[in-house]
C-alpha cells in the first residue's frame, strides 16, 4: 500500500484504537445510509410506483438512447481529442517560435473560455454555413458537441502531454541525437511514448471528464443521457409528484457505471502495455501537471 | 457593442456573483479536498472507504446532476429551506473537492519516502507526519493541478446560472430571452471568464516562483 | 489488483444497467395516469383538419419543406396541454394542435410533421438559421424578438398569473406576493415584472418550469408565476394539490415564429389561424387540450398582420 509509508506497523495499542476507529467509523457510515433510506421511506420515494417507472418501454427506451448518443459523441470526441491533443503537444514544443506561440495561444484561449460558450459558438457557425459542409452540415448539433468537446479537451490533453515530454530525463534525448536520430524521430519514437506512458492515469481522468461533458449537450438541445434524464423527470409524474429522486439515483448510477468502466478499461490498457515492455519501468513524470476538473 | 453598454450593470453584477461563488466554493473544495485526501491514506479502514467512496461518487457524476441532487434531493431527505447560494456552494464545493483530494493524494505521493520515515522515527504521530512534514512540502507539487481546478470551477460556476444564482453566464439567457442577438452578449460573457481566469492562473505562476524558491 | 477487480464489476454493472434498459418494458404511460394531452371517453375529442393540396406560395422556407416533403416545427415537450411529449414520445397540447391546423393549410398531413424541441434560449438561433420552419411555443411577441424572427398570430392571449399550493390562502394576487419566494425560468418576462419593487417578492429563477412546480410541492417556495396557460396545465395535472390564483398582470400574446424575410408564409399562417378560428376548430382544440384544466375559454385575440 502506498500510503503505509506515513505510519507505522500498528504496534498492540494502536491496532486496539485503530479497532475502535473502525468500529465507530463502520456506524457513522452505516448511519448515515440508514437515515437516507429511512428519510426516502417517510417521504413516499421508495414507493414501488415511483420505481416502476423503469419497467416502462418508453423510459427504458429514452434511457438507452440516451446512454447510447452519450457513448456515441463520447467516442469520437475521446478519439479527436486525443489526436488534436499529441498534436498541440508538438506543436507547442516545436523549436520554431511562430509555431509554439499559435499552439501556446490557441490552448490559453479554449482552456478559459466555458465549453458551453465554445460548443454554442460552433453550433452557430456551423448553422449558418450548413450548406457548405456535407456530412457536418447534416447533423450540426453532434458535430458542434463534439468538435467543442474536442478543441476544450484537446488543450487540456495537451497540456498533460507536454508535462510529460518534458518529465522524460534530458539524457535520453541527447543520447538520441547522439546517435543521429532526427528530431521528428526523437519526438515520434522516444518522447511522446513514454510521455503517453507516464501520463496516462491523468489523460484517463481527462477522458472520464469529456464523458461527462457531453452532458452540456443541453444547450444545443442535443438529447444525451442527462437531458433525457431531465426531461422523463419532469413529464412524468407519479402519486402527484415528478420522480426526480428515483431517475437521479439511476441516472447518477449509470454515469458512475460507465465512467469508471472507462477507469477500468484504460487501466487495463496501461497493464498490458507495461507487461509487453521489458526492461526499466518508466519514471514517473515529476510534475503531475494539469489534472481534470471539468467544464 | 450596445449590448454590454446598455446592461453594464447585469454584466457586472454576473461577473462579481461569478468570481464570488468561484471563491467561496474554491475554498470549501480546499478544506474538504484536504481532509479527505488524509481520509484516503489513513489508518483507518472505513475513513479509506468513505473517502474512496466519496471520490468516486463526486467525481464521476455530472455536475448539473448534483445541482438537481442539491435542489431537488437534499431538501426532500435532508434538510429544507437552503438558499439557492447555498446550494450551489455544496454542489460546486463538494464536486471540485474530489479532484482537489486526487490532485493533493498524487501530491502526498510525491514527497520523498525518507521524510516520512524520518518523522516517523522522531515519533511524530499520522496527523502530526501529514500536517507538518508532508502537506507543506506536497504544496508545491499540487500547484499545477490546482491552478486547472479552480479554472475548471470558474467554468464550472456557469451551471449555478440555471439554478438561480446571479453569475456571467446566467446574464446571456436574461438578455438573448430579451431577444437580443445571442453572438454579442456571448463575446462579452467569453472575455470576463477570460479575465478570471487568467488571473487565476497568473496568481498560480506567482505562487509557484516563490515556493519555487523557498523549496 | 485490487482496482482491476473493482473495474471489472464497474463493468459488468454498466453491462446489466444497459441490458436492463434495453430489453423491453411494460408499454403506455410512465405513471399513474397519463400525463397532459386528450385521451378518455367522455372527454371532448381533437377535431381534424382538412389537409389542403397543391399550396403554391412565393416562399423559401415553404417551398424547401415541400420539396422535403415535410415541414419542421419546433416546439415545447414540458409544458402539459400546451406542448408535452409522454414517455412515448408521442406530442400532445394546444401549441401542437395549432401547429397541426397551420401545417394542414399549408398542405402538410399530421405524419408529415417533424416536431423538434427547441429550448427557449434557442429559438430565434434556430427559426432564423432554418433548423425549424415554424415555432409554435408559448413564443410572446415583442419588438427586440421581431428584429430577429417573424411573427403570425397572436392566436392566444395568455398572461402572467400565479400557481400556489392547494391550501394557500396568504397569495391572492401578485399584490400580496410581499417577502413571498417566487420562483419562475430565469429572465422570463414574469420574473421581471413580479421583481419589481411594487411587488417585492423573493424569487428564486431555474431552467424549467416542472422544476419550479416540484419546489412548490416540496414547499421550498411559495408560489410559480408564468403564463396563465401554463401554469393552469400544471395544476390540471395535480388536481387538488395546486391551484391557479386567476389574476393575470401581464399581457403575452402568442405567435407563430418563423423567418423574418418570409413574408408570403407569415401571411398565409395568419390566414390560416384565422380561418380555424372562423370554422370552430380553434375552440374544439382548446376545449381538448388547455380547456380540460378547466379554465375558462376566452375568445381568439384580433390578428396583428405588418
Amino acid at each position: 500500500m502506498s500510503s503505509s509509508v506515513l505510519y507505522d506497523a500498528p504496534g498492540p495499542k494502536a491496532r486496539v484504537r485503530n479497532r475502535i476507529y473502525t468500529v465507530l467509523g463502520s456506524l457513522a457510515v452505516l448511519g448515515l445510509i440508514a437515515f437516507t433510506l429511512y428519510r426516502m421511506n417517510v417521504k413516499g420515494q421508495l414507493e414501488p410506483e415511483v420505481w416502476n417507472i423503469f419497467n416502462n418501454a418508453g423510459v427504458r427506451t429514452s434511457i438507452r438512447d440516451g446512454v447510447v448518443t452519450t457513448l456515441k459523441v463520447f467516442a469520437v470526441a475521446g478519439v479527436l481529442s486525443l489526436v488534436l491533443g499529441l498534436l498541440l503537444a508538438v506543436a507547442r514544443l516545436s523549436e520554431h517560435k511562430t509555431v509554439r506561440w499559435a499552439a501556446t495561444g490557441f490552448i490559453e484561449l479554449f482552456r478559459a473560455i466555458p465549453l458551453l460558450i465554445t460548443i454554442y459558438a460552433l453550433w452557430f457557425l456551423f448553422l449558418t454555413y450548413k450548406n457548405g459542409l456535407g456530412v457536418v452540415g447534416d447533423n450540426t448539433a453532434f458535430w458542434a458537441l463534439v468538435i467543442g468537446l474536442t478543441v476544450y479537451n484537446g488543450c487540456v490533453q495537451a497540456e498533460v502531454i507536454r508535462a510529460g515530454v518534458n518529465a522524460v530525463p534530458r539524457g535520453q534525448v541527447e543520447a538520441a541525437y547522439a546517435l543521429g536520430l532526427r528530431k521528428s524521430q526523437v519526438m515520434t519514437m522516444l518522447l511522446l511514448p513514454q510521455a503517453v506512458r507516464s501520463m496516462l492515469p491523468t489523460m484517463i481522468s481527462q477522458l472520464v471528464v469529456t464523458l461527462k461533458d457531453t452532458s452540456l449537450g443541453y444547450i444545443i438541445t442535443y438529447s444525451e443521457l442527462l437531458f433525457a434524464a431531465r426531461t422523463m423527470a419532469s413529464n412524468i409524474i407519479v402519486n402527484g409528484e415528478n420522480p426526480i429522486t428515483a431517475v437521479v439515483i439511476v441516472v447518477g448510477a449509470i454515469y458512475v457505471a460507465l465512467c469508471l468502466a472507462l477507469a477500468g478499461l484504460a487501466t487495463w490498457i496501461e497493464r498490458r502495455g507495461r507487461r509487453a515492455k521489458t526492461g526499466i519501468a518508466v519514471a514517473a513524470a515529476t510534475e503531475p501537471s494539469v489534472v481534470d476538473g471539468t467544464d | 457593442m450596445n449590448v454590454l453598454l446598455d446592461h453594464l450593470a447585469e454584466f457586472r453584477e454576473g461577473f462579481i456573483g461569478t468570481v464570488l461563488l468561484t471563491l467561496a466554493s474554491g475554498l470549501l473544495a480546499m478544506v474538504l479536498g484536504v481532509i479527505i485526501a488524509g481520509f484516503r491514506v489513513s489508518p483507518v479502514p472505513p475513513l479509506r472507504f468513505f473517502g474512496t467512496a466519496w471520490v468516486t461518487l463526486f467525481r464521476n457524476t455530472p455536475l448539473t446532476l448534483l445541482f438537481l441532487v442539491a435542489w431537488f434531493v437534499v431538501p426532500v431527505i435532508f434538510m429544507p429551506g437552503l438558499s439557492p447560494w447555498a446550494k450551489a456552494l455544496m454542489a460546486l464545493g463538494f464536486y471540485t473537492s474530489a479532484f482537489v483530494c486526487e490532485a493533493v493524494r498524487s501530491g502526498i505521493s510525491t514527497v520523498p519516502l525518507g521524510q516520512a520515515e524520518a518523522a516517523r522515527s522522531i515519533g511524530m504521530t499520522f496527523f502530526q507526519t501529514l500536517r507538518l512534514i508532508i502537506l507543506p512540502q506536497a504544496t508545491r507539487t499540487v500547484l499545477p493541478p490546482l491552478s486547472s481546478i479552480f479554472i475548471a470551477l470558474t467554468k464550472n460556476s456557469a451551471i449555478a446560472g440555471a439554478f438561480s444564482v446571479t453569475e456571467l453566464f446566467g446574464v446571456q439567457k436574461l438578455l438573448s430571452d430579451q431577444g437580443f442577438a445571442i453572438a454579442w452578449i456571448f463575446l462579452w460573457v467569453a472575455l470576463g471568464y477570460l479575465v478570471i481566469t487568467f488571473t487565476i492562473s497568473g496568481l498560480f505562476r506567482l505562487l509557484e516562483r516563490r515556493m519555487g524558491v523557498a523549496r | 489488483m485490487k482496482l482491476r477487480k473493482s473495474a471489472a464489476a464497474a463493468a459488468t454493472v454498466a453491462v446489466l444497467a444497459l441490458a436492463a434498459t434495453a430489453c423491453g418494458g411494460d408499454s403506455g404511460n410512465a405513471g399513474d395516469k397519463p400525463a397532459g394531452g386528450a385521451g378518455g371517453k367522455d372527454q371532448p375529442k381533437l377535431p381534424t383538419y382538412t389537409v389542403a393540396s397543391g399550396v403554391k406560395l412565393d416562399s423559401a422556407t415553404l417551398k424547401r419543406a415541400q420539396k422535403a416533403g415535410k415541414i419542421v416545427i419546433g416546439a415545447k415537450n414540458d409544458q402539459p396541454y400546451l406542448g408535452f411529449q409522454d414517455t412515448d414520445g408521442k406530442r400532445s397540447g394546444f401549441d401542437i394542435e395549432i401547429a397541426k391546423m397551420v401545417a394542414a393549410d399549408l398542405g402538410f398531413k399530421p405524419s408529415q410533421i417533424e416536431f423538434k424541441t427547441i429550448d427557449s434560449n434557442v429559438r430565434e438561433t434556430t427559426i432564423s438559421k432554418g433548423e425549424v420552419d415554424l415555432y409554435v411555443g408559448t413564443y410572446t411577441i415583442n419588438d427586440e424578438r421581431k428584429k430577429q424572427v417573424g411573427f403570425a398570430g397572436p392566436y392566444f392571449m395568455a398572461g402572467a398569473d400565479l400557481l400556489v399550493r392547494g391550501d394557500e390562502k396568504g397569495i391572492t394576487g401578485p399584490e400580496s406576493v410581499k417577502g413571498k419566494t417566487v420562483c419562475s425560468i430565469k429572465g422570463s418576462t414574469p420574473l421581471q415584472e413580479i421583481k419589481k419593487a411594487k411587488y417585492g417578492a423573493k424569487t428564486v429563477e431555474l431552467s424549467k418550469y416542472s422544476e419550479c412546480v416540484q419546489q412548490l410541492l416540496n414547499n421550498e417556495v411559495d408560489a410559480v408565476t408564468t403564463d396563465d396557460a401554463i401554469l393552469k396545465g400544471y395544476a390540471a395535472q395535480r388536481p387538488g394539490k395546486l391551484k391557479v390564483v386567476g389574476k393575470p398582470f401581464t399581457e403575452e400574446p402568442y405567435g407563430v415564429g418563423m423567418n423574418k424575410d418570409d413574408k408570403a408564409l407569415r401571411e398565409a399562417v395568419s390566414k390560416a389561424i384565422e380561418a380555424h378560428e372562423k370554422n370552430g376548430d380553434y375552440k374544439k382544440a382548446y376545449d381538448a387540450t388547455l380547456g380540460l384544466s378547466k379554465s375558462a375559454y376566452t375568445a381568439p385575440p384580433a390578428l396583428e398582420r405588418y
